[in-house]
């Protein structure tokens, strides 16, 4: 064996490889609850690879079978409705996943110096995978898939002097038509996550290159032994592969009780009006996004013009991107961070769990005003982040990490 | 070939020009691939204008065309029928037709061309139902105060004769405006603006 394992790693070094990224990668011993995410974030893209694969068996990429072909995959392809409910849920989970891991970033300001780069290639593929969820909800060829990607894809005819060309070259005909579906098919299975893979790889390039940060924001290795491993790391393998094994478990539990038991979530995994087939004479009476869409939805609704509403919604994503230079505080975890970004983090959240409620609503007059009011706290969090993290009144953070044992 | 490690003058311009020829062509192998994603020959017919001859549509009446797989109509209407529309301001909820649900130059009180003949996308903006047609003014099922216009069965929207919605309507806004233009007297193209607009 010992031989065999030689001639290999003459030949490509897989066991340095191991030890550099497995065995010998030290990571920081204080992770917490949130440090589950990115784990479970490849988990799911695994799984929505593999799910996918099969569904593409029995699909049809086509406007005229492409409904029926998701129903047989429900009921007469043996043990179709699992793989399709797995793909359809994992789509879901695969936000709540991206939402918390992200929120970790906020949190423990993740997205800082020396791991800005970490923090766009994560953007990209969180803007990437909207792109792929967005397409993938056409494939099914309902009603809401149908009005989802009409309302969607108007709204790049909003822009001034390109947009009509543009919808009409994005949807290659006058109307969603055949021609859209197979084009979205085409991006969905190969063009997207082909780039997604290509940033994942990134994204964990970039991590091990300054390793993980951690809940007490302080850099592991500025304390090192002798050999050179940080005082407060410890190797991912075993002692993070085992957590996040046993974090998986705890997943598991969840996601397929989901699976088995309410695949639609009440019609926030799979919409009631999206088991109808698409009917381009005839506009469901909410057409309404899946939930993960709805924060940036209502920010859309919430300016009453409608280029002034795509640019909205666009600033609210492109936003996030400069948030590294935005949070201008040196102090990275909110453990020693001011009053200041406590608050203004909180109602963030809070912001954004009410554009979320905002956008799966019909637009009534009051929650229209309400949204206005979160979309100005959106907003509000990034400009008054700007202006109070340059002075803010920070504790000092420890030297080394803290443990609560 | 001299030993200096250093590259000439010469050959930094070369590969430099090598490199520019490169990307330029590189720019330009893309274009067929982006083409594809355009509308094809099949898909341009499909959506092609189409031509209304209304030569033979007497005053009052009107007529159905397919265009893009919806119902676009040509009303011709009356000297009485485009005075009941301008009459109609108070009970509409955009009589100015504000909402952008017409091509710029039907933006006017009559949204038309030509005042007499209204050309109209035949499906109501709230469901997608099409609409009737009930050009008759006082009638028992409209009352007393309907102007004529035209009336969805199916959630009961108005709209008067030049397609704008009545106030408090599940429609939310006036009936879409095709573009089109006249390219004779009798003859409409609809689904292209004409050259003058």
């Amino acid at each position: 064996m010992d031989k065999f394992i030689t001639w290999i790693d003459e030949r490509l070094p897989v066991s340095n490889f191991v030890k550099n990224h497995l065995s010998q990668y030290y990571a920081p011993k204080n992770f917490n609850f949130f440090y589950y995410f990115g784990a479970l974030a490849i988990f799911i893209f695994i799984l929505q690879i593999v799910t996918g694969i099969f569904l593409t068996i029995n699909y049809k990429p086509d406007a005229a079978s492409a409904f029926a072909s998701v129903e047989y995959i429900m009921r007469d392809v043996e043990w179709g409705w699992l793989i399709r409910y797995l793909h359809s849920t994992g789509a879901s989970f695969f936000f709540v996943v991206i939402y918390l891991h992200m929120f970790r970033a906020m949190l423990y300001g993740s997205y800082k110096n020396p791991r800005e780069l970490l923090w766009l290639f994560g953007m990209l593929i969180f803007v990437l995978l909207m792109a792929e969820a967005f397409m993938g909800y056409l494939l099914p060829w309902g009603q809401m898939s149908y009005w989802g990607a009409q309302v969607i894809i108007s709204l790049f005819g909003a822009i001034p002097y390109i947009g009509e060309s543009l919808a009409l070259w994005i949807r290659g005909d006058y109307v969603i038509s055949d021609a859209t579906l197979n084009r979205f098919f085409a991006f969905h299975v190969i063009a997207l996550p082909l780039l997604l893979f290509a940033l994942i790889y990134l994204h964990l390039a970039a991590l091990h290159t300054n390793g993980s940060n951690n809940p007490d924001g302080i850099e592991i290795k500025k304390n090192k032994d002798a050999n050179g491993v940080p005082l407060d790391g410890i190797p991912f393998h075993p002692y993070y592969t085992v957590k996040d094994i046993f974090g998986l478990s705890v997943f598991l539990l969840i996601f397929t009780f989901v699976v088995f038991f309410m695949p639609e979530l009440g019609g926030y995994f799979l919409e009631k009006d999206n088991f109808v087939p698409a009917d381009p004479l005839k506009t469901p009476e909410h057409i309404v996004p899946v939930w993960y869409f709805t924060p940036f939805y209502a920010i859309l609704r919430a300016i009453p013009d409608k280029v002034g509403g795509v640019l909205a919604m666009g600033a609210a994503i492109f936003v996030l991107f400069v948030l590294p230079w935005i949070d201008r505080c040196s102090v990275k975890s909110i453990r020693y961070r001011g009053m200041s970004y406590k608050v203004l983090l909180t109602l963030f959240v809070i912001s954004f769990f009410g554009l979320g409620y905002i956008g799966m609503n019909p637009a009534t007059p009051v929650l229209t005003w309400i949204g206005r009011l979160f979309t100005l706290i959106y907003f509000g969090f990034f400009v008054a982040l700007y202006f109070t993290s340059a002075n803010e009144k920070t504790k000092e953070p420890p030297d080394r990490v803290t443990m609560h044992d | 070939m001299s030993n200096s490690n250093k590259p000439s003058n010469r050959r930094k311009f070369l590969t430099n020009l090598t490199q520019i020829m490169g990307g330029v062509g590189g720019v330009f192998a893309v274009i067929p691939f982006l083409s594809t994603m355009s509308p094809s020959e099949k898909a341009k017919a499909a959506g092609a204008p189409v031509e209304i001859d209304v030569s033979a549509l007497r005053p009052g009446s009107y007529k159905i065309v397919e265009w893009r797989g919806k119902p676009v109509w040509v009303v011709r209407r009356t000297e009485e029928m485009i005075r009941n529309t301008l009459e109609d301001d108070k009970v509409l909820s955009d009589p100015k037709s504000l909402g952008e649900h017409q091509p710029i130059y039907t933006k006017n009180k009559y949204r038309s061309i030509n005042p007499e003949f209204l050309v109209l996308v035949g499906v109501c903006t709230h469901l997608g139902c099409s609409p009737l047609y009930k050009p008759n003014a006082k009638s028992a099922e409209l009352g007393l105060d309907w102007n004529g216009g035209f009336f969805c069965p199916c959630h009961g929207s108005k709209f008067d004769l030049s397609g704008r919605v009545h106030k408090a309507m599940p429609a939310p806004s006036n009936l879409e405006v095709p573009p089109y233009y006249f390219a004779s007297d009798n003859k409409i193209i609809v689904g292209e603006d004409g050259e003058k607009s």
